[in-house]
């Protein structure tokens, strides 16, 4: 252990003893965090951060966990808007927003996918147009996570048709709740609706509220994608509350069962490898010769998965720059995903026919087998990945464009009816 | 440090990496291979004494620089990359680990200061005609004379068997009681009614050979009663160094893959700038870097102690297995008929795949083994 980490854990411990209490209220504690720079500890210090290194992030979590010291939750859009914002956006935007942010206040979501663009993300036509002195809005968004719990969205949106595609992207913050924003859920083939399509008609945008600057859209959507694709590896976890006894834990649960109820079913896309043991020995099928085969198949790419994310976080944590290994998380998720989701289905035998109450473990077998196509789309299809390592670690030639010097209005796009 | 590499251990690697590139290249590898011997004194004495290899993971007690295991997989790997053609893996990974657990005090003094320094040259025979890895299953059974054993029958597989000056022999004993044990037996390469016979390998670049016994006499250098535990643990050790070296000759082929789709044009057009070539040059280094994870996760566990190695060592060479020879595979499909071809140096590691996807067990037999660990 360093004697940084050492010096680090005796300020968190100190600082712990001094103000954590499991009867506080959940916001005033996430405002202590906030100021005290604890909660996100590796933001900038005039930002609710103390500067300190990410590598310092998991021993100052685990003393919080030590005492059962509630920490920021740390999945959702909202931290990626947060990472955006810290990146690109204005001291106003830092004002408003990261606070907020922290203590849990306000749910996000990303309007960047259309029903015209899903994988070229660039080819988005909603239009953002300067009337009077405020930006106008139209067009129609879809994939977006909690739009109809949140309060503000991160917005892509085409400021000029006759700029080139990727030129004539602008980023914006829009505020959710207001006429011109229209939220409707979209059912999926796993019956939950955790995305909705998004109706933006003259939907309206203050220019302060405008990140990055005009035509940088795209580059700005980047930070945005990194992040999210930077976190979709195997060692991903799905907010869970805390187990413990007082107000605030009281608190969390019910916010955990609220805000995070769109992702409920997320850990069974994921293939939920973690169930594959006892039911195998559950149900004899352990004893099969093949099935014996699958699962350790399964187990050896979901071990080698979960190591090759550790060494990217390992080389990301010491500053290294990151090896090939760091690209690859996302597409072996997916793997892994398909390969749980079919070890199961041999597993279940006639069962997997089966759903909600009459299938195994109350349905959650039946939702992996109808969840897992979800991994290798969401956040960037496998396609897309593999196009994006072959060109950017690998260094493969390009694709060969044809849309990318000529005015976007000229490009032959999808028409949406 | 199961996730990264130290600042030395990187800098050891390249340094190696380099040092073999120059005394390995395929010229040098193609020149070996076609001799019986495989490799050849001088030219191995030279690599090893400027670098110690052998010496590398010996404990110092015993004349070794006591380097973990995480350390002499660095050297595998790079060796596998190369396919440097030298008795190591037979003596420094597997007799040297079977006499480390496995012999007493007195012969670990005798032969591991040796094995060390380069100056002995050992082969494990444990494997039989059968071709089982499974250490129980072996038949030969060593017969008690008065102050010595003697041994007969038939050790195949053996790596390097016709080349090392010794041979240390696993073997079945009948005790007092009726019942049976596993000892450890030596036996010097020129004993008399000992004939060795190379076999025709496929990866000449690793030499196999079949060793008959008629009543040859054997030392037995055990240190206790049974070495099955002591085996148990060489044999983990050395599958997890052969998943080291397996996922060094991978990488190899992956980049020089690559190098060779980019470099080919076909239909004026870099073969490399088709959709369907980057996603498979994708696939392959998804392959490679699990595999290396896998690896090196496993050397990094077996030197912490970890309780779970046993399952996280098949995983290592089961990973290995299927990376290797899948990235083999299309090694050959992606360069087309040149890759076919004796000439290019593909074969090369397509064999070396073939023959370590085997040695020590498939990923069948690995995949059987990690789930009797877990469902006990």
């Amino acid at each position: 252990m360093s004697m940084n980490e050492e010096k680090v854990r005796n300020e968190v411990r100190e600082w712990l003893k001094e103000n954590w209490s499991p009867n506080l209220d959940l916001v005033e504690w996430r405002l202590k965090l906030a100021d005290s720079g604890w909660g996100m500890a590796n933001w900038p210090a005039e930002w609710y951060g103390r500067d300190l290194p990410v590598s310092l992030v998991p021993a100052i979590e685990e003393e919080f966990n030590k005492i059962g010291a509630l920490t920021i939750p740390k999945s959702g859009i909202r931290m990626l808007a947060a990472a955006t914002i810290l990146n690109h956006g204005s001291d106003m935007h830092k004002e408003k927003f990261l606070k907020r942010i922290i203590t849990g206040e306000d749910v996000w979501c990303q309007l960047f996918s259309e029903p015209g663009s899903g994988s070229d993300l660039a080819g988005a036509t909603t239009k953002a147009v300067m009337v009077g002195n405020k930006w106008v809005v139209n067009g129609q968004k879809v994939w977006t996570t909690s739009a109809h719990k949140a309060h503000w969205g991160l917005l892509l949106a085409r400021t000029d048709m006759d700029d080139t595609k990727h030129r004539g992207l602008s980023y914006f913050i829009i505020d959710m709740n207001q006429p011109g924003v229209e939220t409707q859920p979209l059912m999926q083939m796993n019956g939950h609706a955790s995305f909705n399509q998004v109706f933006l008609t003259d939907a309206e945008v203050l220019p302060d509220f405008q990140v990055g600057e005009l035509g940088d859209g795209w580059q700005v959507a980047t930070t945005t994608l990194m992040h999210e694709r930077r976190a979709a590896d195997s060692l991903r976890s799905w907010g869970q509350a805390s187990k413990g006894d007082g107000p605030i834990y009281d608190q969390e649960r019910v916010e955990t069962e609220t805000t995070m109820q769109p992702y409920k079913w997320y850990p069974q896309r994921a293939g939920r490898v973690d169930l594959i043991m006892d039911r195998a020995k559950e149900t004899g099928a352990i004893k099969d010769p093949a099935i014996r085969q699958e699962i350790a198949k399964l187990m050896t790419l979901h071990k080698s998965a979960e190591w090759t994310a550790r060494r990217a976080r390992a080389a990301q944590e010491q500053g290294k720059p990151q090896g090939p290994e760091g690209s690859l998380g996302k597409l072996a998720a997916s793997n892994v995903a398909r390969a749980a989701a079919k070890v199961h289905t041999l597993i279940s035998g006639a069962d997997a026919m089966l759903t909600g109450e009459d299938s195994p473990m109350d349905g959650t077998i039946a939702e992996i087998l109808v969840s897992f196509p979800a991994s290798s789309i969401a956040g960037g299809t496998d396609e897309i990945q593999k196009n994006i390592i072959s060109e950017r670690v690998l260094n493969m030639p390009k694709e060969t464009r044809f849309d990318a010097d000529k005015p976007f209005r000229d490009i032959p796009r999808n028409t949406v009816s | 440090m199961k996730f990264s590499f130290s600042e030395e251990q990187e800098e050891f690697r390249s340094f190696l990496r380099r040092f073999l590139e120059e005394k390995s290249p395929t010229t040098e590898v193609r020149r070996l291979m076609a001799t019986d011997a495989g490799w050849e004194k001088e030219q191995w004495r030279k690599v090893n004494t400027e670098l110690g290899l052998t010496a590398i993971a010996i404990p110092e007690e015993y004349g070794g620089q006591g380097f973990g295991l995480s350390e002499q997989c660095i050297v595998l790997e790079e060796m596998g990359r190369s396919l440097l053609c030298a008795p190591y893996f037979s003596s420094a990974v597997l007799t040297a680990n079977a006499i480390l657990y496995g012999a007493s005090e007195e012969y670990k003094k005798k032969y591991l200061p040796e094995i060390a320094s380069g100056d002995l040259t050992a082969s494990l025979a444990f494997t039989e005609e059968t071709g089982a890895w499974d250490i129980s299953s072996m038949s030969m059974c060593a017969e008690k004379t008065e102050n010595t054993y003697h041994l007969t029958g038939v050790k195949s597989f053996v790596l390097d068997g016709h080349m090392s000056d010794l041979i240390i022999v696993l073997a079945k004993v009948n005790d007092n009681s009726g019942s049976q044990r596993l000892a450890l037996f030596s036996v010097d390469s020129t004993a008399t009614g000992l004939t060795k016979n190379l076999l025709n390998s496929t990866d000449q670049t690793r030499k196999l050979a079949k060793l008959m016994f008629t009543d040859v006499e054997a030392t037995c250098i055990s240190s206790e009663d049974d070495v099955t535990e002591a085996m148990q643990k060489t044999f983990l050790k050395s599958c997890i160094g052969l998943s080291n070296e397996m996922v060094g000759g991978a990488e190899r082929l992956r980049e020089d893959t690559l190098e060779y789709v980019k470099m080919r044009m076909q239909f004026g057009r870099s073969i490399a700038s088709f959709q369907v070539t980057k996603h498979k040059a994708t696939d392959m280094l998804a392959d490679v870097e699990l595999a290396k994870s896998a690896a090196y996760y496993a050397a990094a566990a077996f030197d912490d102690g970890e309780s779970d190695i046993a399952a996280t060592a098949s995983i290592a060479k089961a990973s290995a297995s299927e990376a290797y020879m899948q990235t083999a595979i299309n090694a050959v499909q992606m360069h087309g008929g040149i890759g076919f071809t004796w000439d290019n140096d593909t074969h090369l590691w397509f064999k070396r795949a073939k023959s370590s996807e085997v040695f020590l067990g498939t990923a069948d037999f690995h995949r059987e083994l990690m789930m009797q660990s877990w469902d006990q």
